[in-house]
């Protein structure tokens, strides 16, 4: 993989500060991507919990934000590629949305790398690992979310 | 067994001081609910009156033998789920999606009054229509049904962290529990089929399944954007290992495809708009302009006995000279063609490219069939049909692009394709190999094997294209049987003789004499005064560099999809893997199916085959297209979008974000609200994503579903 990124799995054990990380993806390009990464015995770090839905067109803003209201450390949102959309167009739409969360995430003073949409097809099994791998380990090193403080 | 027994006899106590517990903390989480979303009322006629009724929902952990088992901890996770409130059965088994696994579903249902499952097991898009149907053997409606996903996306990818493994597999059932919870009965809409199919490509994989179509008394559009049908196979001189006469084998098939009532045939013609869903798809088929009429169209127009009949007359006029794509552009043609004598359908074509509308052939047609017309134009056909088979074949690797070969650069390198129609009887030279340079005939010949294939380099392709091996140890066959005293030598990595009589095939060249050499050739260079090559390789079984003086190169190039692969298959929703080969619905149950109902494979679009094997997906493609066609209808899932009116402000941004026209604004109580066409709706949620007033309910993934997942995951944990 030739893309940018920390893709060295990390350590885990007592101690060390484990992210919570929400995904929410699509069924047909990256959650069938997930599941060739399963069938395919890519290892990644465990810590991100998966939301199915059709289309990433069908992902809310509220969501995502509703994911770090709740005290999600990262939210990670995933899709097909451009133009392989199984319902022509939704994550065109989607990523118009996720720019917006990336505005606002930005104006609430909440670091924006924090979130992240990415495009993984149904045969990108290595990819879904890499991706995974980087967002834990960019969250990582962002430390816990604010928010979860604010809310203590 | 000893250790299963106990967890079994822990969960039955477990179950019991439940019955009892926490039914208290059940009713304060569920009693906000009601109120945050009154759309319950508002909801699909289909909401059941069970939906207010107290959640109890059964979960069922796999262990999938060791796959799930052997990397956490399945009683852990198990005692986990029946401390959740609202789950009142939880069970394990090893193998769920057995007959046992399917049946302790059923029992619990009936046992404990269940109004909800959730099974902890591999991927929904595996086994969820499984464990539907043990849901609806229950008794309950198979939309209560949930599935957590604890292999493919946890035991499977953290296969080394068993406390990992066994928290996300904790958290996944309760976010599963969660959804289960909120579930509502639905029912799929069945929709009538169009009897009739289309197949996009006419080779050999397209003819067949056309033909397989057609025989099941199924009216078939069969698409082909070139001039005539036959594909690659018709330009191919010998089939492997049997050495039938490719044409001999197609023509017969040719001919049946022209003649065939039930197929509709549409050469030269392209796929230009796809629209709809299984069982009713409306297709756009764009007719190049052909610039001739056939019989058909001729008497359309009042011509009687008119129309092309093949004659040729205008051939031998036109002034234009083109090379002949079909030959590989080894043979000249004129702006008005047929690409062999052998064509189906017998109709000239003009190329419009290279026309120069001097009218000489629209004389020498002359007035009685008149079927030449200047001015055609593109003409857009619209057909509706119930299934569809993408056939659309490959191309050619560009192999100049591997530039130490040479090819392109000199003149003596040519590909496997070249080499196909310079060796047929029907080709430029009559069925002499001759060297492009002077004509003379070769006697070494060097074959390149994986010319491009299984290359990591970057320029190649990395796959195996699948028959090179075996079509270039026939053409070895070839030069030994026509020229005598002519040598093959094929550098090859492995050959992969895989198939039936294929390894008998490899043996039997080897003793007529063919040199095999094993090593990959490095490069190529030319003798500037004789044209002769050097192939320069590794012999990698001496251990020694070769430098071979050789008459004729042909490079065994590698396949890659058809230039207008990724075009169709967007019309037609179909994904592709990463080397843009079309995306089959399962590698190896599914290998003719895609992820959209209703649109199949066939053939060498999904992955290089050979012609036994697409043939054999051919069938297979029309044998599950015609399916839904003989039964008559389908079931769509219902994932429907539906309006909660009351919270509507008929805006309208919905009815612009619809991909599929589905949602209108309609005037109701005096003011204006959305209205879904549940037909056209395919369910994406693009429109519930956006409505800024939440007044959208979508099916199976409602608002209030997700957030109850969202919220199970990230402030479930402390319970």
């Amino acid at each position: 993989m030739s893309a940018p990124g920390n893709f060295a799995i990390p350590e885990r054990g007592p101690g060390i500060w484990q992210p919570k990380i929400q995904g929410i993806v699509c069924n047909w390009c990256s959650y069938a991507g997930a599941d060739l990464a399963g069938g395919g015995r890519i290892q990644y770090p465990p810590d991100i919990r998966i939301v199915r839905v059709m289309c990433t067109g069908r992902i809310d803003a509220l969501f995502v934000l509703k994911a770090f209201a709740d005290g999600a450390d990262g939210v990670l949102v995933s899709g097909c590629h451009f133009g392989d959309c199984h319902y022509l167009e939704g994550n065109y739409k989607a990523a118009k949305r996720m720019f917006m969360v990336k505005r606002l995430m930005k104006s609430i003073g909440l670091d924006d790398r924090r979130f992240r949409m990415t495009f993984v097809s149904a045969s990108e099994g290595a990819k879904w690992g890499a991706v995974v791998t980087d967002v834990v380990n960019v969250v990582r090193e962002l430390g816990p979310s604010p928010i979860t403080e604010f809310n203590k | 067994m000893a250790e299963k027994k106990a967890t079994t006899k822990k969960t039955e106590t477990k179950k019991d001081t439940k019955k009892v517990a926490p039914v208290k903390d059940d009713v304060k989480k569920q009693a906000p609910a009601p109120a945050a979303k009154p759309k319950a009322a508002a909801a699909p006629a289909q909401v059941g009156s069970t939906i207010k009724q107290e959640p109890r929902i059964g979960v069922f952990v796999c262990h999938c033998g060791t796959n799930i088992a052997g990397s956490m901890d399945i009683p852990a996770v198990q005692e986990y789920a029946s401390t959740l409130p609202g789950v009142e059965y939880v069970d394990n088994y090893q193998y769920m999606c057995s007959t046992p696994g399917q049946s302790k579903i059923d029992k619990a249902i009936h046992d404990h009054k269940l109004t909800g499952i959730v099974v902890a097991a591999c991927s929904p898009r595996l086994h969820e229509p499984t464990f539907r149907t043990a849901t609806k053997e229950g008794g309950l409606n198979p939309f209560r049904f949930e599935m957590a996903n604890i292999r493919e996306q946890n035991s499977w990818v953290h296969m080394h962290d068993r406390e990992g493994s066994t928290d996300k597999a904790k958290d996944a059932v309760r976010i599963a529990v969660a959804k289960a919870k909120l579930l509502q009965d639905l029912y799929p809409k069945t929709v009538p089929v169009e009897k009739s199919a289309m197949v996009v490509g006419a080779g050999v994989a397209g003819m067949q399944a056309a033909l397989d179509l057609a025989a099941a008394g199924i009216k078939t559009y069969l698409v082909e954007a070139d001039t005539s049908i036959g594909g690659r196979m018709s330009q191919l001189d010998k089939t492997f290992p049997t050495l039938d006469c490719s044409q001999c084998i197609l023509t017969p098939k040719m001919v049946d495809v022209g003649r065939d009532q039930n197929i509709e045939l549409y050469t030269w013609s392209e796929i230009e708009a796809v629209e709809g869903y299984i069982g009713n798809f409306d297709v756009t088929i764009r007719k190049k302009a052909r610039g001739v009429l056939t019989p058909k169209e001729a008497a359309a127009r009042g011509i009687v006995g008119g129309g092309c009949n093949g004659c040729g007359d205008c051939d031998a006029v036109c002034p234009v000279v083109k090379p002949n794509d079909f030959e590989v552009g080894m043979k000249p043609r004129k702006a008005i063609y047929i690409n062999h004598p052998q064509v189906v359908p017998l109709i000239y074509t003009i190329d419009f490219n290279s026309c120069i509308k001097c009218g000489l052939c629209v004389t020498a047609c002359g007035s009685e069939k008149r079927a030449i017309d200047l001015e055609s134009k593109d003409e857009f056909i619209k057909v509706k049909v119930g299934t569809a088979i993408l056939a659309t074949g490959y191309d050619i690797f560009p192999i100049e692009k591997k530039e130490e070969w040479g090819y392109k650069k000199y003149e003596n390198v040519i590909t496997s394709l070249e080499f196909e129609r310079l060796i047929c009887a029907s080709g430029p030279t009559g069925g002499h190999l001759v060297r492009p340079s002077d004509g003379q005939t070769p006697k070494k010949v060097a074959f390149v094997l994986c010319a491009g294939s299984r290359d990591n380099t970057g320029t190649g392709k990395p796959y195996c294209s699948r028959f090179c091996c075996m079509y270039s140890l026939k053409h070895a066959h070839q030069i030994i049987e026509k020229i005598p005293g002519c040598v093959p030598y094929l550098f090859y990595m492995d050959i992969r003789s895989f198939g039936k009589m294929y390894e008998e095939f490899y043996y039997r060249i080897q003793d007529e004499g063919a040199k095999f050499i094993r090593g990959r050739v490095a490069n190529i260079l030319e003798d500037p005064k004789t044209k002769n090559l050097h192939v320069h390789a590794d012999d990698t079984l001496l251990d020694r560099p070769i430098d071979l003086d050789v008459d004729l190169v042909v490079l065994a190039a590698a396949i890659q999809p058809k230039a207008d692969t990724n075009r169709t298959r967007k019309l037609f929703g179909v994904s592709c893997s990463m080397d843009g080969w079309l995306l089959e619905a399962h590698p190896k149950l599914n290998p003719c199916g895609t992820t959209t109902a209703g649109v199949f494979l066939a053939g060498v679009c999904q992955a290089p085959k050979d012609i036994p094997d697409t043939v054999a997906s051919a069938e297979g493609a029309a044998s599950a297209a015609s399916i839904p066609i003989h039964k008559g209808e389908v079931e769509l899932e219902p994932y429907f979008a539906s309006c909660i009116e009351e919270r509507c402000a008929g805006c309208g941004m919905c009815v612009n974000l619809c991909p599929y026209s589905a949602l209108s604004l309609v005037e109701k109580e005096g003011r204006k609200v959305m209205q879904v066409t549940e037909a056209k709706c395919k369910g994406c949620g693009t429109c519930g994503g956006f409505c800024p007033g939440g007044a959208i309910w979508m099916n199976h993934f409602t608002t209030p579903q997700i957030v109850a997942q969202i919220d199970a995951f990230l402030l479930g944990g402390e319970q």
